[in-house]
């Protein structure tokens, strides 16, 4: 069975908006049902004020659809609106731009929903606050759709540039950009939300922290947008570096790993950098006083939790530079891809497990300040530890790429 | 490019090592994140048992440990053994 061009071109646009929209619709619509199940327990606890809460809930539901919306789109235009030349390239590129959009606004969706559902829980509590709650809930949300943000833009260019180059490099290069941004844009979306979503708590139990609150909320954030901006970084540098003089074999292999490894390690670690931060926002709510010592903690916590993600850049960049000799060989293209999978998966549970310890012990320098320096060193420990299975990844992957 | 039995069994040698370590690492790291989060806490509480805690903290993360050394392991094996 012969299939032309066209048509692996049309199929690689159907494909992609398959997965844009299927992937990109599970996230708003866990952050939303979030933001609902919030919104009824504060109206059974504060009945009198359901009609502000109500519409507190749809404010912020509104902006979780953000990431499933910028999904549709890119899904409308992969239907209707994609081409450009016809080529295996621009299949690639379809394919890849469905990728990225899709797994991109999964995060963004949850993530935006914490703020929106505790901006209604606070506002049960405190009705007065309503106007800041509002602002702090579309600040927080905002900051927390920029990773789906980040991938639409990767979708847009993997669709309308005509990439040139050696064509099996490009296929590979495309689809391990797409994998890159999307799977990368998870974690940080996710991560952003916590931070978000204890600013707004927060408000309503120490009003008086208003703009400090959110001054955290945005380091926090920030901070755990990092592992997305790799990500980014990755998926710009697998779209247009020019790769085509390399050897066919291993290199399409190796950018196809590369996208993974900085993509799925990211996930860990912009989970784990938000936990930490949403920890720091409620220790700033709490204890007004210890702002200076959460914050440091918080900040260490989660510069930790983002070692997964660089090792997950460091792997993505020996597999991209690394001179290969040209083989023919299936299974020395496989031992590339694979050390790319390898510290990729292997980062999702250390940078997770780093962002619990960091979390656990800023909310606790929060409560008992005195005992800063001994929950300094037992949460460093503690993830280092975590940390080390994270290594044992690299190590794999290092022994996959140099020793093999 | 033809590819052969053979070859084709250390291609999966090499994927399998990369699953078995890359799937085998997310579990050790969440478990010893959450221990960690628990040891903070409880030292927390009490910041007079930290000694004890700490050491609690690191029998349990290395039991924890050990599934992610099996999956090393299993990855060594693959990639020079067999």
């Amino acid at each position: 069975m012969s299939i032309e061009l066209e048509a692996w071109v049309t199929m690689a646009a159907f494909a992609g908006a398959g997965f844009s929209m299927g992937f990109g619709a599970i996230g708003a619509a866990i952050g939303e049902g979030f933001a609902a199940a919030k919104a009824n327990e504060a109206i059974s606890e504060n009945p009198t004020y359901s009609g502000d809460i109500v519409k507190m809930m749809l404010v912020g539901q509104a902006i979780a659809e953000t990431a499933a919306i910028f999904a549709l789109v890119i899904a409308v235009l992969l239907l209707f609106a994609a081409g450009g030349e016809v080529s295996m390239i621009t299949a690639a590129g379809l394919l890849a731009a469905g990728l990225s959009m899709g797994l991109g606004a999964i995060g963004s969706g949850v993530g935006s929903g914490f703020p929106a559902g505790q901006a209604c829980a606070g506002l049960a509590r405190q009705p007065a606050l309503s106007r800041n709650l509002t602002t702090t809930m579309l600040i927080g949300a905002a900051v927390s759709q920029t990773p789906a943000i980040f991938a639409m833009v990767i979708a847009f260019m993997l669709m309308f540039i005509n990439f040139a180059g050696g064509t099996m490099h490009m296929i590979a290069a495309l689809l391990g950009a797409g994998l890159c941004m999307g799977f990368g844009a998870i974690g940080s979306g996710i991560g952003s939300g916590f931070p978000a979503g204890a600013a707004c708590e927060g408000l309503a139990r120490q009003p008086a922290m208003g703009g400090r609150l959110t001054t955290n909320m945005l380091i926090g954030a920030a901070v755990s947008q990092t592992p997305a901006i790799f990500a980014m970084v990755v998926a710009f540098m697998l779209m247009f570096l020019n790769f085509s003089d390399l050897p066919l074999h291993p290199t399409s292999a190796a950018l196809l790993g590369a996208g993974l490894a900085t993509g799925l390690a990211a996930i860990g670690s912009g989970v784990g950098s938000g936990l930490a931060a949403g920890a720091g926002c409620e220790g700033w709510a709490r204890q007004p006083f210890t702002t200076g010592n959460v914050l440091v903690i918080m900040l260490v916590g989660q510069a930790v939790s983002q070692t997964p993600s660089i090792f997950g850049l460091l792997i993505s960049f020996v597999l991209m530079f690394k001179a290969y000799p040209s083989t023919e060989l299936f299974a020395l293209s496989t031992a590339v891809f694979s050390a790319g999978i390898c510290t990729g998966l292997g980062g999702i549970g250390s940078g997770v497990g780093n962002g619990m310890a960091a979390q656990s012990a800023v909310t606790w320098v929060a409560r008992n300040v005195e005992q800063e320096a001994i929950l300094m060193r037992t949460m460093l420990v503690g993830q280092a530890v975590s940390q080390s299975t994270a290594i044992y990844a690299m190590v794999i992957s290092l022994a996959l790429i140099f020793l093999v | 490019m033809a590819i052969e039995g053979a070859e084709l069994i250390q291609a999966s040698a090499f994927l399998g090592a990369g699953l078995a370590m890359g799937l085998g690492a997310i579990g050790p790291g969440l478990g010893e994140g959450m221990v960690g989060a628990k040891a903070c806490e409880a030292i927390g509480k009490n910041p007079g048992e930290a000694g004890l805690l700490t050491r609690t903290m690191l029998v349990g993360q290395a039991v924890s440990e050990s599934t992610g050394i099996y999956s090393l392991v299993i990855a060594l094996l693959l990639l020079f053994v067999v």
